[in-house]
């Protein structure tokens, strides 16, 4: 079988997923973290518009990712002024430094 | 070369570009380069929504995504940086176990992605629109599927079946969640006093 340019689309969907994992995971900066997460989003959105092309899902999904685009502007928004707080609380971005709430 | 050739080209050179954008990401340790490289990745996906005739999506992806989410990320990194050569690094440890788990899980989706028969591999054809496919119809119908109208499915649907719902509530409630979002935001990020330097404070 041939693999279908879905496939190719889908492939691409999971290296910006896996990567976004990996880089919350790993990163220590904040903002790092919030890059990861904005990854993450991005693949699930390459899903959404691939399955709206290749599917009969149709319009429902392109307008689905569109909530998606503007729900993660959203939440860099709220993420960036929380961690402008936790650099004035701090001095520092690194999120290993954020603890003081451990038992 | 014809037209699909040239189309096959771009859709494998976005693809690489958005892969590489990612895994630079990752791989790279200063966060201004880091946000070159999501802008190189998040640029090539819309790219990508050109190729697949999300016209809308992609416009959206270049003017919220590279041109708001990551301008605010970089404003981000400006205003928290604590020196002008500072990395902060995570042990190696971390890094090894994270890449590991990262890789065994892009084998896992790509493994299922593979697995599936997608339809044979059949493209189905363009949904008919106001617009020549080719020219980009997706506009309407989203702006209409907004209001809470679906001619994309109600059209030359049966009777019964012409009344498909539309995203007018979901639009309203991310209007006002996008407003009470902001307003936190800044009142989140207001010029205060910075703390002092003793932790007792």
């Amino acid at each position: 079988m041939t693999p279908a340019p879905i496939t190719l689309y889908l492939l691409v969907g999971a290296v910006l997923f896996v990567c976004g994992i990996a880089c919350m995971a790993t990163k220590r900066n904040g903002i790092g973290v919030l890059m990861g997460v904005e990854l993450v989003l991005n693949g699930a959105n390459v899903n959404f518009v691939v399955f709206s092309r290749y599917t009969e899902l149709g319009l429902d999904g392109q307008i689905t990712s569109l909530f998606v685009i503007v729900l993660a502007a959203a939440e860099a928004a709220v993420a960036l002024a929380i961690a402008l707080n936790f650099y004035n609380n701090h001095l520092t971005i690194d999120v290993d430094r954020g603890d003081e709430l451990q038992g | 070369m014809s037209m699909d050739q040239v189309a096959g080209f771009l859709v494998g050179l976005f693809a690489i570009a958005s892969c590489l954008g990612a895994v630079m990401v990752v791989l790279t340790q200063n966060v201004v380069r880091m946000a070159f490289w999501l802008i190189v990745s998040l640029g090539s996906v819309s790219g990508l929504y050109f190729s697949l005739h999300a016209d809308f999506v992609a416009a959206s992806q270049l003017l919220i995504y590279v041109g708001g989410t990551v301008v605010v990320l970089i404003f981000g990194v400006m205003l928290t940086a604590s020196g002008p050569y500072q990395q902060i690094r995570s042990s190696p440890g971390e890094t090894v176990v994270a890449g590991g788990i990262a890789v065994l899980f892009l084998a896992l989706l790509a493994s299922t992605v593979l697995s599936v028969d997608w339809n044979g591999g059949e493209v189905p054809a363009l949904a008919e629109g106001y617009n020549p496919p080719e020219q980009g119809n997706t506009l309407r119908p989203i702006g209409l599927a907004l209001l809470g109208a679906r001619p994309d499915k109600d059209l030359g649907a049966p009777a019964e079946e012409s009344l498909s719902t539309g995203y007018l509530l979901p639009f309203e409630i991310v209007s006002v969640h996008l407003l009470v979002v902001l307003i936190g935001a800044s009142y989140l990020a207001r010029a205060k006093k910075r703390s002092e330097e003793d932790p007792d404070s």
